[in-house]
């Protein structure tokens, strides 16, 4: 796994629009440096018998039936929104994307 | 906003190839989402059908739905794909509005069918195979509004306001390699083939397949290449082109487009573009950018889907027959020509004329008969009224008794188009409304001699021309007679009879 640079993280700010200084790159950078190194430690004790998995439990077809559950009010589903207009939530216009 | 030049058709088509793709996302028409357990209704008020997984609240566990996989795998297995023995969920990361977890469930590298095929019919009979390259599960977004600005378009809005209902709607997407050789028939091959997978997914059941309603939406990419040169031209990829006839418009608007450009000496961008009906022409969207870095990774969310074998035998048993299986063998079952099967098809009514030979087969109702009056009678009623003629409100029960009363000469045809009226005035069964509206043809021979004897005096010149061997001035006669009787006698029997009375063969 590579490692995680400073560029990486401006790339990655970037896409989620989050407004980092100079100072919260170098010390993210820094901090996501150490996750990704002792996630690679895991690597190192797997040997080549256990294979790559997404998931820590060896389960499949973990299904539900189509049967309608409950559902939040509309105020309920905005009571977090920190904007809201017609039952709907209310966020800023962005523009590079349909 | 600058408008591009375009070359003409015919003049792309004389120094370039197209080739085309597609991705066409399938809307489930599953009761509940692809991952939660709240409804997947089109139409509903705003935010209602949500619970904290669309909302992507913390600490939520999605759960996939299994009627949602089954579809998928029926589409997988209609598509003429191989169905993955396991695959997994991918989580598909970008930060837009229209969805609140800031990525999409989808599949990345293990989509659940691949490698498949589709023979798609044109309107001539040319039947072009489109290979499928897979075809996988994924949610559908929510649906922004964009306000202030101008309304309705993202240019200059203000503000946008989010409605999640939509937000996991079961998805699936099917994507095509690359269609090469359809030369100038691109065109009407796109729109062929979105038509093709709209069907097959209405006829499996398991999408509405509504494109106005957004239940089966295309993405067409589009490259050309000059004659003879083997690698791909840059594309284009125009989204959300939402109509057939649009898919159409789009993919020959797009050929011109590149055409002009690639004359003019520059390369292609590539890039998205979206379709507007109005102009009926494409506008630059974003250029494919580090925006597209979706950082794809497996869903730790969820566990792999296994489809063991078993389980796809026990659903490829359930599907229905092909939709162009089930034409080839109607039409040759029903003994049309290539023009009238083609015309039923059009107009819609292949599904009518086939349930109204079913329930008319006791009384031994041909297929021609059925036609007859489904083409005939009630299509041209139909587009009066402005809706399918299945929907008209006509039985095929209602057909074959209407038949049946032509077959027996109880009415004649002027009659029945008469009594079809009445029953879509709801005034009841044909037989009732012969009664009520006292159509029935005077079958007496008492009443109809009476009125020959009247007609034949009242024109003794032309009874004396019969007399005389003219047979064929009896027309005037038959006339007066069907006058006097309103239409209600049977012209035929009248006609034996006039020659009955004046002793001359017909």
């Amino acid at each position: 796994m590579a490692a995680i640079n400073r560029d990486d993280v401006a790339h990655l700010a970037r896409l989620a629009r989050i407004e980092m200084s100079a100072e919260e790159l170098d010390r993210m950078a820094g901090e996501l440096a150490v996750i990704v190194d002792s996630v690679k430690s895991v690597s190192e004790v797997a040997g080549e018998d256990v294979p790559a998995t997404s998931h820590p439990i060896p389960l499949s077809n973990v299904f539900r039936e189509d049967v309608v559950g409950h559902v939040l009010t509309p105020a309920e589903a905005l009571s977090g929104a920190p904007d809201s207009e017609d039952d709907r939530f209310k966020v800023p216009a962005i523009l590079d994307e349909e | 906003m600058s408008v591009d030049t375009i070359l003409s058709f015919e003049e792309a088509m004389e120094k370039y190839d197209p080739v085309l793709g597609f991705e066409v996302h399938v809307e489930l028409n599953t009761r509940t989402k692809m991952f939660s357990s709240a409804p997947n209704v089109f139409g509903d008020d705003p935010n209602t059908n949500v619970n904290e997984v669309d909302l992507g609240m913390p600490g939520v566990l999605p759960v996939v739905n299994k009627a949602a996989v089954e579809s998928s795998i029926k589409i997988g297995l209609a598509l003429n794909c191989k169905i993955a023995e396991s695959c997994r969920f991918a989580r598909k990361n970008y930060f837009y509005p229209d969805t609140p977890k800031n990525f999409q469930t989808s599949q990345y590298d293990e989509p659940i069918a691949y490698d498949g095929w589709l023979d798609v019919e044109l309107e001539d009979g040319t039947v072009f195979r489109v290979e499928i390259e897979r075809a996988h599960m994924e949610e559908d977004a929510g649906k922004l509004t964009h306000l202030g600005g101008q309304a309705g378009r993202i240019q200059g809005a203000d503000y946008s306001l989010v409605d999640y209902n939509r937000a996991g709607v079961p998805l699936v997407e099917i994507v095509t390699k690359p269609i090469e050789g359809a030369g100038s028939r691109a065109p009407e091959l796109a729109k062929a083939y979105v038509a093709a997978v709209r069907e097959i997914v209405k006829n499996l059941g398991v999408s509405e397949a509504r494109m106005e309603r957004g239940n089966v939406r295309c993405d067409a990419n589009v490259s050309l290449r000059p004659h003879g040169q083997e690698r791909f031209g840059i594309r284009s990829e125009t989204k959300n082109v939402n109509s057939l006839r649009a898919v159409e418009h789009a993919v020959r608007y797009e050929i011109q487009r590149h055409a002009a450009v690639l004359e003019s000496g520059v390369p292609v961008t590539q890039e998205t573009r979206h379709w507007h009906e109005d102009t009926r022409s494409t506008t630059a969207g974003r250029e494919k950018s580090d925006a597209d870095d979706y950082r794809y990774f497996p869903e730790p969310d969820l566990v792999p889907v296994v489809a063991s074998r078993e389980w796809v035998e026990e659903l490829r048993a359930t599907l229905p027959e092909p939709p162009a299986e089930r034409r080839k063998r109607l039409k040759e079952a029903w003994g049309y020509s290539d023009l009238e099967f083609r015309d039923v098809v059009n107009a819609g009514v292949m599904d009518s004329i086939e349930e109204t030979i079913a329930a008319g087969a006791a009384v031994g109702l041909t297929a021609d008969a059925a036609r007859k009056w489904w083409m005939g009678e009630i299509v041209g009623r139909a587009k009066a009224a402005d809706v399918d003629p299945a929907d008209l409100g006509v039985t095929p029960q209602a057909i074959v008794e209407l038949n049946q009363l032509v077959v027996d000469g109880k009415i004649n045809n002027k009659m029945a188009s008469q009594v079809l009226d009445g029953v879509l005035a709801g005034e009841g069964a044909p037989a009732e409304i012969v009664e009520k509206r006292g159509l029935a043809m005077v079958s007496d021979d008492g009443p109809l001699l009476e009125a020959i004897d009247a007609a034949l005096a009242a024109q003794p010149d032309v009874a004396d021309k019969i007399r005389g061997g003219k047979v064929q001035a009896i027309g005037a006669i038959v006339g007066g007679v069907m006058k006097a009787t309103r239409g209600q006698a049977d012209a035929g029997r009248v006609r034996e009879l006039i020659l009955e009375k004046l002793g001359v063969q017909g």
